[in-house]
């Protein structure tokens, strides 16, 4: 791999030496990973293994110990730099949505585009209805957070994020707080995005839906990459022995 | 559904022996005050100095003119309180190092005020500030009363707001801050919509509070319904004026305080705790 920021062009965001600690508790132990424009890249790993804190990292929610992040060729990661600008052009998609529950759903979702890029609230709001449409939304439109499904809250949530127009969207477990039955309508969602060409960076225990949308599978182990490659190689044939115990315990759980 | 369930009929059992044990329970304990304290060797001498029908007559208009200055001093408090309040929690809430000293002055003007029972504020600022101006203009106890009152009463509905804010999930600015907003965004439009909904409970006991704690402006001067039971216990030579002034105050604070119960249980509510008996 070469050194100079941004001599790939196809590479929209790399993450180089990425180091993270909360006291003595070592998450993220040099973690190095190009993400090509439109690639969808999956992390799996058990709980604990540095998934959501590399995600949070990423778009700078949690300030990095050590290491560049590059994206679009600029390390963000610099000290010193406003954050801001680039988490804006970064979306974010977190277990538990994390809706605005005193906000409307058209106004969850047009309130990015109204405080950050000061679109007018008329232009925000048809914006924020032609994006519920595309998720199947439109009548939950004046209904507010609490009074919406898990699967329902999920996909305002991810509305949210891309009413931002974003260039890289990172996925912390969507699934995960849901009920069974509602995990679907969400995945139908992230299927649609990869077919739209979005660059994703997605954490995620559903090891079906990972082995049919990843580009590149990652195996997150003690704060590292310890495994990645294509979902046939990852899950037909783990080079690594924990990859594999990995594997085993969530075929045992049934999971896969 | 007009045919109760076995748990229905045993919770209407429950509810009407409830409500029997209570008004019962409620009839001894006023019945024996009824009897037993005009038995206590000095009642007549009591009722006479405290309860006296004609100088209460006399004494109510006076002491209802009087307090309209209360709900004055109480009307211009509010908007101040609230203002200065939120100031202060805000600054409280502050995360970069360049604004220290903005949080240092928000905990020590907290710590402090808090700190000075609130009638002792009115003296040092109402007798002290004046002094500090050549002016006689300058020299009004209403507001220096009512500045006194501020300054005491934000420092404790800046801590409730300061609990508001801090009762908002993380999770919260971690979502507006992944859309691009600053700080200062995600206050204004994320966390604290949600905060100040929460502090209207406490907020409300502290105005009932306050409705109460006007009266101490009375102390350096103003007369307010307090001092004005005071010249009117001075003239009769009896203290029913003051029984009357209670009466007053109860009839403001008590609705007010029976708003701010049925806002917090709104609230509960909205949240979703159920109660426990």
């Amino acid at each position: 791999m070469s050194d100079s920021v941004g001599a790939i062009p196809s590479v929209k965001l790399s993450l180089r030496g990425i180091r993270k600690s909360f006291g003595d508790n070592t998450v993220l132990d040099g973690i190095d990973l190009d993400v090509a424009e439109g690639e969808v890249i999956t992390l799996i790993g058990a709980s604990g293994s540095g998934k959501s804190t590399l995600l949070r990292c990423s778009n700078l929610l949690e300030p990095l110990d050590d290491g560049q992040i590059v994206f679009d060729g600029v390390d963000i990661a610099e000290p010193g730099l406003d954050a801001d600008p680039i988490r804006r052009r970064i979306g974010m998609v977190f277990q538990s949505f994390n809706l605005f529950p005193h906000m409307s759903v058209t106004k969850n979702v047009a309130i990015g585009p109204r405080k950050v890029l000061g679109t007018d609230k008329a232009t925000a709001n048809a914006a924020a209805a032609v994006m519920l449409d595309r998720l199947g939304l439109t009548d939950r439109a004046d209904a507010y957070p609490d009074q919406l499904s898990g699967g329902q809250q999920q996909r305002v949530a991810i509305a949210r994020s891309l009413a931002m127009n974003p260039e890289v969207m990172l996925l912390d477990e969507i699934t995960s707080a849901l009920d069974p039955e509602l995990v679907g309508e969400v995945l139908d969602v992230v299927r649609d995005l990869k077919a739209d060409g979005m660059t994703m960076l997605f954490a995620t225990h559903e090891m079906a839906f990972c082995h049919e949308i990843s580009d590149r599978v990652c195996f997150l182990h003690q704060g590292r990459i310890l495994e990645q490659g294509p979902p046939e190689q990852i899950f037909g044939d783990p080079q690594e022995s924990r990859t594999r115990e990995f594997l085993q315990r969530v075929i045992d759980a049934g999971r896969l | 559904m007009d045919q109760q369930t076995r748990r229905q009929a045993y919770e209407q059992r429950q509810r009407r022996r409830s409500l029997l044990i209570a008004t019962t329970s409620t009839a001894i304990v006023i019945g024996a005050i009824v009897v037993l304290v005009p038995r206590l060797p000095r009642w007549s001498r009591v009722r006479k100095s405290f309860f006296d029908g004609d100088i209460f007559a006399d004494s109510f208009p006076r002491l209802l003119g009087a307090f309209w200055l209360d709900v004055q001093i109480f009307l211009w408090s509010v908007p101040l309180i609230f203002a200065l309040s939120l100031a202060i929690a805000i600054a409280r809430n502050t995360r970069s190092p360049a604004l220290f000293p903005l949080r240092a002055a928000a905990v020590i003007y907290t710590d402090v005020f808090r700190g000075v029972p609130v009638i002792l504020t009115i003296f040092l600022i109402g007798f002290g500030v004046p002094g500090l101006f050549d002016s006689r203009a300058w020299s009004n106890p209403l507001i220096w009363g009512t500045a006194a009152l501020v300054l005491s009463y934000s420092a404790y509905v800046a801590e409730e707001i300061r609990a508001g804010i801090e009762g908002v999930h993380e999770s919260q600015r971690a979502a507006a801050r992944s859309l691009g907003m600053s700080s200062g965004q995600t206050m204004s439009a994320v966390v604290l919509p949600q905060a100040l909904r929460r502090i209207v409970p406490p907020m409300m006991n502290s105005l009932v509070s306050l409705q109460k704690d006007v009266a101490l402006v009375s102390l350096i001067g103003p007369v307010e319904i307090l001092r004005q039971a005071g010249l009117d216990k001075s003239k009769f030579a009896n203290f029913t004026p003051y029984v009357a002034a209670a009466v007053i105050f109860l009839a403001v604070t008590i609705p007010c305080t029976r708003l701010a119960d049925y806002y917090l249980h709104r609230e509960r509510r909205r949240t979703g705790a159920t109660a426990i008996s």
